[in-house]
C-alpha cells in the first residue's frame, strides 16, 4: 500500500527512536499527550513504548469521538426509538456496543427490535432514506472535523433533494477548544502535544497556533503511522530541549496550514457554532461544538423530534473521565480488565478500538503481565 | 476517528462528483465533494466514503527522505 | 399436480406441511439433484453400514447474508463446513445429513439454485447427504434460507488429533491465505459494496487432512478458523491445550486486497472469516514433511508455519510484528464491524 508500507518500516523506525535516544535530556521527564485515539492505537498496535527512553511518556488524550460522547445522548436516541415505531437509526457501527445507561447500549435495542442499521458513510444513510419514504430516517452523526464534512454534504444532498425524512442528529464536536481546556485545566503536566492528522486535514494546523501560543506548548501535527509518530515524537523533544513552541507539521503530504478550504466552506454553510456541549469527562465546554443552522432546521433531528435531555451517571469504579484527561491511565481503573473487558465493556473508552483503555487492554496487556511475572 | 487511508483515484465522475479509488485492488466509490481538483492517478484520503485531502507526492517523499537522513545520522552514531 | 414452477414460482407454506406439495418439492428439487443409493430408500431414516474404528458426529447451523456471495452460496458452504468440522478430527467424512428452513416467498428458483449447489458440493467432495427435511416459516420469520448440516465420518486406526493436545515446542501451520472469506461476503454486503477479485475460500478440507494423516500420524490439533478467524482459533487451542501461543506476523498468508480492504475498513485479517483454510499444530520434527505435504495439495499450496506453542501460564496468544513488536493477539471481543474510529 503506497503511502502505507513505507511509514511502517521497522528498521527505520528503530533508528529514529536512536535519535530520539539520544537527544533527550537524562534528567528531563518529557510527558507528551496523543491527543487522537488513531495515535494511542497507533503506539500500542506497533509497539511503539517498547522503542523509547524511560523519560518519554504518552499521556493519552480525549481524541476518540466515541468515548467523549456522553451516554446520555445514546440513551436519548435508545428513547426515542422505542417511543416511535417508524423510525429509522443510521449509525456508524463504532457506536453499537458502548454502554448508555443501565447496562443498556444500541446493540441491545437492535435486538429488543429497533431499527438500526450500521453505515459505512453518510451517503448510505441518504440510500435508506430515499428506499423507505414511508420511514423517518434518523441519521447519528459523531465525530471531529474529519467526520464532519461528509455529514454537512449529506444534509445540503438531502436539502437540495427536498428529502422530507431525513434528519441528522448532530455530536460533532471541535477539537480545539478541548485542548485549551485540557491545557487551562493544569490538571497534568504537559509538555508537548502530538496534534491531530486527520483532523488537521479539514482545519489545517493554524488552527492550533492560538492555544501552542496561549500555554506556551510545543504541538507537532503527526501522521498516524509509526513512522510519522516516531519523527513527530523527536520534532517534540527537540522543541523542547531548545525552549521553542511552535506548531510544526510533520504529516505535511497531507495537511496544509489552512486545511481543506472548500470542506470549511461547506461545514459553515450548514453548521453554527453551539453555545455550550457536554464531553463526557471534560464537562460541557463553550463553542466546543457545533449544531445545524436555522436554515436547515428540517433536517435536525433535535428540532423535529421531541429528545429527551437525559444524564447518565457512569458506571461505578470507571474512571474514563479521567482516563480521557490524561489523568490518569487505564490501569489505575480498579475494574479495568476484570469487570471491565472488551467483551463486556463498562465504559466507552473500553469499546472503541482507539479508546485508551481498549488499547492498553488488546496491546499492552503483555507488557503488564510480563512485568507483573517479573517482580 | 478518524481512520483514513491513502487510495489512487481511477476514474473520475465530474458529474456526480464521484471516484472510484483503488487499494490494493479493492475498488471503492468515494466522494470528491470535498476537494476541487482532484486528477486520475492522484491518491486521496478516504473517511467514511469521502476524499478528505489529496496526498502531497512531493511532500511525501519529503518525509521519506527526512527518515533517511535521520538513519544516516543514526548510523554515524 | 402441475410442476413445480422454478422459474417463477415461490415457496409457500404449504410446501412444509409435510402434504402432497411439501413431497413434490422433495421429489422435484432435492432427489434428482442429490441422487444417491441411500437416499433413495425413501425413508424418514436411513439405514447404513458402518465400518469399524471410531466415529465422529458433528453439526452446523448456517446463516450468511447475502444468500449468495463471490465463490458461493450457503449451499455449498453448508456443505464444506460439516465436511471440515468431521475432517478436523481427522477422521474420513462418510455421510451428511441436511435440513433446510425456508420462508414463504423464497424464490424456487434460488432454491434450486442453493440446492445443485450442495448437490455439487457433495458430488465433488464424494459425501454424500442421505437425508433431509424443509420446513417453511411465515414470511417476515425467516431470512430466505438458513440449513443445518450433520456429518458423521470415521477416525482411521492410530490417530488422535484434539484440540486439548498442543505441547510446547510444537509448531504451528496455516494450510493458505487468511481472509478470504469475510472479505467476500464483506464485499457484496449492503452499503460497502466495493469491488474485488477476492472470492470465498469456501473448500471441503478432507482430502487435504487425509493426506495429512496418513504421512504424519502424530498430527496434535487440526482445526478450521472459521468465524472470529484466525485469533480466536488460536485462542481457543492455546486455552484448551492450556498452552500459550507465539506466532510471526510476516509468515501468515493475508492476499494484498484483503489487507486493503481492511485497512479501508479498520479491520484486522487475524479476525475476518475463512472456510477453505486449516491451522495444525504438530510435533516440531514432523512439521516440515507435513508442510511439503501440505503444499503439494492445491488447497494447501501457500501453506506455511506461522509460529510455535509456548509454556504459558496466562495462555496468551503473542504475535511478533513485521514492524518488529510484539503484541496480544486476543479472542474476537463482539463482532467484526467496520469502523470509522
Ligand atoms: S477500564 Fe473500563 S471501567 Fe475502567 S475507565 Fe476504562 S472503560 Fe471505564
Amino acid at each position: 500500500m503506497k503511502y502505507v508500507d513505507e511509514f511502517r518500516d521497522g528498521d527505520k523506525a528503530r533508528q529514529i527512536a536512536e535519535l530520539i535516544q539520544s537527544e533527550v535530556r537524562p534528567d528531563h521527564q518529557y510527558r507528551l499527550m496523543e491527543f487522537c485515539g488513531g495515535h494511542t492505537h497507533a503506539i500500542f498496535r506497533f509497539g511503539l513504548v517498547d522503542l523509547m527512553p524511560e523519560n518519554i511518556q504518552f499521556i493519552h488524550g480525549p481524541g476518540c469521538p466515541v468515548c467523549v460522547l456522553p451516554a446520555g445522548r445514546i440513551e436519548a436516541v435508545i428513547k426515542l426509538l422505542e417511543n416511535s415505531d417508524n423510525l429509522i437509526l443510521c449509525t456508524y457501527a463504532d457506536l453499537m456496543r458502548v454502554p448508555a445507561g443501565k447496562r443498556d447500549s444500541l446493540h441491545k435495542a437492535k435486538a429488543r427490535g429497533a431499527d438500526i442499521r450500521m453505515i459505512y458513510s453518510s451517503t448510505d444513510a441518504l440510500n435508506i432514506a430515499r428506499n423507505n419514504p414511508g420511514q423517518q430516517v434518523f441519521f447519528f452523526a459523531i465525530g471531529f472535523e474529519t467526520t464532519t464534512p461528509p455529514t454537512a454534504a449529506a444534509i445540503k444532498i438531502a436539502h437540495h433533494e427536498k428529502l422530507k425524512n431525513f434528519s441528522v442528529f448532530c455530536n460533532h464536536v471541535e477539537t480545539p477548544p478541548a485542548m485549551a481546556h485540557i491545557l487551562s485545566s493544569g490538571e497534568t503536566q504537559l509538555d508537548g502535544i502530538l496534534g491531530p492528522s486527520h483532523v488537521s486535514t479539514i482545519i489545517g494546523s493554524h488552527a492550533y497556533a492560538e492555544c501552542c501560543k496561549q500555554y506556551s506548548t510545543p504541538f507537532v501535527i503527526a501522521g498516524f503511522e509509526p513512522l510519522d509518530i516516531l519523527q513527530s515524537t523527536l520534532m517534540l523533544v527537540r522543541q523542547i530541549n531548545e525552549g521553542r513552541f511552535e506548531v510544526e507539521n510533520q504529516y505535511c503530504r497531507a495537511v496544509k496550514t489552512d486545511g481543506n478550504k472548500k470542506a470549511q466552506t461547506l461545514m459553515s454553510e450548514i453548521f453554527e457554532q453551539r453555545p455550550l456541549f457536554e464531553w463526557r469527562g471534560l464537562g460541557e465546554l463553550a463553542n466546543s461544538a457545533i449544531q445545524i443552522k436555522n436554515r436547515f432546521s428540517d433536517f435536525d433531528a433535535e428540532k423535529r423530534f421531541a429528545m429527551e435531555h437525559i444524564e447518565v451517571a457512569d458506571i461505578k469504579g470507571c474512571i474514563c473521565p479521567a482516563v480521557l484527561r490524561g489523568v490518569s491511565n487505564p490501569d489505575e481503573c480498579k475494574l479495568f480488565g476484570t469487570v471491565c473487558t472488551p467483551e463486556d465493556p463498562k465504559g466507552a473508552c473500553m469499546v472503541s478500538s482507539e479508546g485508551a483503555c481498549a488499547a492498553y487492554y488488546s496491546y499492552g496487556r503483555y507488557r503488564t503481565e510480563v512485568e507483573v511475572v517479573n517482580s | 476517528m478518524c481512520l483514513a487511508i491513502p487510495a489512487k483515484i481511477e476514474s473520475l465522475d465530474a458529474l456526480a462528483s464521484t471516484a472510484i479509488v483503488n487499494l490494493n485492488n479493492i475498488r471503492k466509490e468515494v466522494s470528491t465533494l470535498l476537494l476541487d481538483e482532484v486528477t486520475v492517478g492522484d491518491y486521496v484520503l478516504v473517511h467514511v466514503g469521502y476524499a478528505l485531502e489529496r496526498i502531497d507526492p512531493v511532500e511525501a517523499a519529503r518525509t521519506l527522505a527526512m527518515f533517511d537522513d535521520m538513519q544516516a545520522l543514526g548510523d554515524t552514531e | 399436480m402441475s410442476r413445480l414452477d422454478l422459474k417463477n414460482g415461490v415457496i409457500e407454506i404449504i410446501h412444509g406441511s409435510g402434504g402432497r406439495a411439501s413431497s413434490q418439492l422433495i421429489e422435484e428439487l432435492f432427489i434428482p439433484h442429490f441422487d444417491n443409493e441411500l437416499l433413495r430408500q425413501g425413508n424418514d431414516a436411513t439405514a447404513f453400514d458402518i465400518p469399524a474404528g471410531r466415529m465422529v458426529i458433528t453439526t452446523d447451523a448456517h446463516v450468511v447474508s447475502p444468500l449468495f456471495f463471490p465463490g458461493g452460496d450457503i449451499g455449498s458452504l453448508s456443505v464444506h463446513g460439516t465436511i471440515n468440522d468431521v475432517a478436523m478430527s481427522g477422521a474420513k467424512p462418510l455421510y451428511l445429513s441436511a435440513s433446510i428452513i425456508l420462508e414463504e416467498g423464497f424464490p424456487l428458483a434460488d432454491l434450486e439454485k442453493i440446492v445443485i449447489s450442495m448437490a455439487n458440493a457433495s458430488r465433488t467432495a464424494n459425501v454424500p447427504i442421505i437425508t433431509g427435511d424443509t420446513k417453511v416459516v411465515e414470511r417476515g420469520k425467516g431470512d430466505g434460507a438458513f440449513i443445518s448440516t450433520s456429518g458423521i465420518g470415521i477416525v482411521p486406526e492410530g490417530i488422535n488429533i484434539s484440540g486439548d493436545l498442543a505441547q510446547p515446542g510444537d509448531l504451528i501451520l496455516l494450510s493458505g491465505f487468511i481472509g478470504d472469506h469475510g472479505v467476500a461476503i464483506l464485499s457484496s454486503r449492503e452499503g460497502l459494496e466495493f469491488s474485488t477479485a477476492i472470492k470465498s475460500d469456501s473448500a471441503a478440507l478432507h482430502e487435504l487432512v487425509s493426506e495429512m494423516v496418513q504421512t504424519v500420524p502424530d498430527i496434535h490439533c487440526l482445526r478450521d478458523p472459521t468465524r472470529g478467524g484466525l485469533a480466536t482459533t488460536l485462542n481457543e487451542l492455546a486455552r484448551q491445550s492450556k498452552v500459550g501461543i507465539q506466532i510471526y506476523e510476516h509468515t501468515i498468508p493475508v492476499r494484498a486486497e484483503v489487507k486493503g480492504a481492511c485497512e479501508l475498513l479498520g479491520l484486522d485479517p487475524l479476525y475476518i472469516a475463512n472456510e477453505g483454510k486449516l491451522v495444525c499444530i504438530c510435533p516440531k520434527k514432523s512439521a516440515e514433511n507435513l508442510l511439503n505435504i501440505m503444499q503439494q495439495h492445491p488447497l494447501g499450496k501457500e501453506a506455511a508455519i506461522i509460529g510455535q506453542v509456548t509454556e504459558d501460564k496466562q495462555q496468551l496468544v503473542v504475535m511478533k510484528t513485521t514492524f518488529g513488536g510484539q503484541r496480544v493477539v486476543d479472542w474476537l471481543a463482539g463482532e467484526q464491524l467496520p469502523r470509522i474510529c
